[in-house]
């Protein structure tokens, strides 16, 4: 390991814990104006110092472990979650050359890592020995079920049109049309999958307050709680940061601004985005999902996949 | 699906409509008059106390926060010797005002009542006493009543007739 890729691990470690700590903030603001409500404005410049309210709050909680919790998986879960997302971000280039590992299988590794993660909420769920929590649990295993063949399905399509696993090269494939324009079935799909992979509303199905207080994380307080809530802040960015390098043309755009600039652009874009869906939408009953995931998307994508291929064949040998 | 988006349109278009949220340190909201807030001691036209000492208010109170003790002038007048609120018990209800026969006791549009020591919630007759008649102007209870309590004289009251004779009365 050379001294240029421990500072871009660093770097991108530290830019990544900053913006999940400030998307508490954001969304806190969005959802508020968009409910034409003001949000948390006192503590600081715009009250973005709410960050470091919450934070020490979260530090100074009791870590309370309950007697009836099974302790090494309640305390191994909220790891997992963290753990799986942040080495999903490995593969993402945020601009030519800053790239923690440019792996030749770079999306089979984000989705063998990003499903990683529902084993921090079933396990979660489970090790805390409360009915609501494994009902969060078993609903998302279910949820799983239901998102992600189709979410890895979703991907070929790029994949064929650029004929590699690695992100650089899906990049570089953009640079006269985004997937956006030759593949738009595959992004809405993908970008169902994205909002059903990190349990945001619409699909909170594992979380829904409204129907089992808090789901899997019911029985965690404290920093440990803390973890779950940066993970799924985390993998708000990871999603945002796959469409926009699968979709999006990744660091491309005009000259004017820095690859580096035009990449955080799209990801801001489409983390309002996900915090749009949040304000707008209603949660769906996990039945509904499985429906809808294994009868309406799942044949659309295949048709996709299936039209792709003959038009990448025919562009082939004409 | 469209209707999804037409939500999400919608919702976004909220980011530019003005705000309910109320600022409320820098920005006082705006109460309705007859608001049950503070309780006050009002007074009469004449700058008499209104109030004749005769617990109802302590007996509807639900929470038993009121005290008082009536006591008499050398008129006859009646008027609470001491009367007490204990500001952390009330709960705002609005019963004394109700269950008061001569619109003594009222509850005002002021909120702001907060304290950082619990024993000065407890308010006395002078911080409960206003140099007002509160929302019943021109209103007193001696003028209307039929008792003579230094304020006029028996039969001198509004819409009271003078006292008959009933020796006259005799066939």
């Amino acid at each position: 390991m050379t001294t240029e890729q421990i500072l871009i691990v660093a770097g991108v470690l530290f830019v990544l814990l900053n913006i999940a700590a400030g998307l508490i903030w954001v969304e806190r603001r969005m959802l508020a104006l968009w409910q034409d409500r003001l949000g948390p404005n006192r503590a600081g410049p715009l009250g973005i110092l709410i960050v470091l309210a919450d934070t020490l709050k979260l530090f100074f909680k009791e870590d309370w472990i309950p007697p009836f919790a099974d302790k090494w998986v309640f305390i191994l879960a909220p790891a997992i979650v963290v753990a799986s997302v942040l080495m999903s971000f490995v593969i993402i280039p945020f601009a030519p050359g800053i790239v923690v590992a440019d792996l030749n299988i770079g999306i089979l590794f984000f989705l063998a890592m990003s499903s990683m993660g529902v084993y921090s909420i079933v396990l979660g769920g489970w090790a805390s020995n409360n009915k609501y929590a494994l009902l969060g649990a078993m609903r998302g295993a279910s949820q799983m079920i239901a998102y992600e063949v189709f979410m890895g399905l979703s991907l070929m399509g790029v994949v064929m049109l650029t004929g590699s696993f690695n992100l650089g090269d899906i990049v570089a494939a953009q640079k006269n049309w985004w997937f956006v324009v030759t593949q738009p079935v595959g992004f809405v799909i993908f970008f169902i999958a994205g909002i059903a992979e990190t349990h945001r509303l619409p699909f909170d199905i594992p979380e829904a307050e409204s129907e089992l207080i808090a789901g899997y994380h019911a029985e965690y307080s404290g920093m440990k709680f803390g973890m779950f809530f940066i993970g799924e802040y985390l993998g708000i960015t990871l999603i945002s940061a796959m469409i926009v390098t699968l979709f999006f043309g990744g660091w491309l755009g005009p000259a004017f601004l820095p690859p580096l600039a035009w990449f955080a652009i799209k990801l801001f874009f489409f983390i309002g985005l996900f915090i749009l869906l949040r304000a707008s939408l209603p949660r769906p009953r996990y039945d509904q999902l499985i429906a809808y995931g294994w009868k309406i998307i799942l044949p659309i994508v295949l048709a996709n996949l299936l039209i792709t291929g003959a038009v990448a064949l025919w562009l082939r040998d004409h | 699906m469209l209707s999804h988006l037409r939500t999400m349109w919608l919702v976004f278009i909220h980011l530019f409509k003005k705000k309910a949220t109320i600022e409320y340190p820098e920005e006082k909201v705006e109460l309705h008059p007859r608001y049950r807030g503070r309780i006050v001691l009002t007074k009469d036209p004449d700058g008499g106390e209104r109030c004749v000492g005769c617990y109802l208010c302590a007996v509807a109170c639900p929470v038993d926060c009121i005290a008082l003790q009536a006591t008499e002038d050398e008129n006859g007048r009646r008027y609470p010797d001491f009367f007490r609120i204990n500001f952390s018990r009330c709960i705002f209800c609005g019963y004394c005002e109700d269950a008061c026969p001569t619109y003594a006791i009222q509850l005002i549009p002021d909120f702001e009542m907060a304290e950082y020591n619990r024993q000065n919630l407890v308010f006395e007759k002078e911080d409960l006493l206003i140099d007002s008649e509160g929302k019943y102007p021109g209103y007193n209870f001696y003028r209307v009543a039929g008792l003579e309590a230094g304020v006029k004289k028996k039969g001198e009251g509004v819409n009271e007739e003078p006292p008959v004779d009933v020796h006259s009365l005799l066939p």
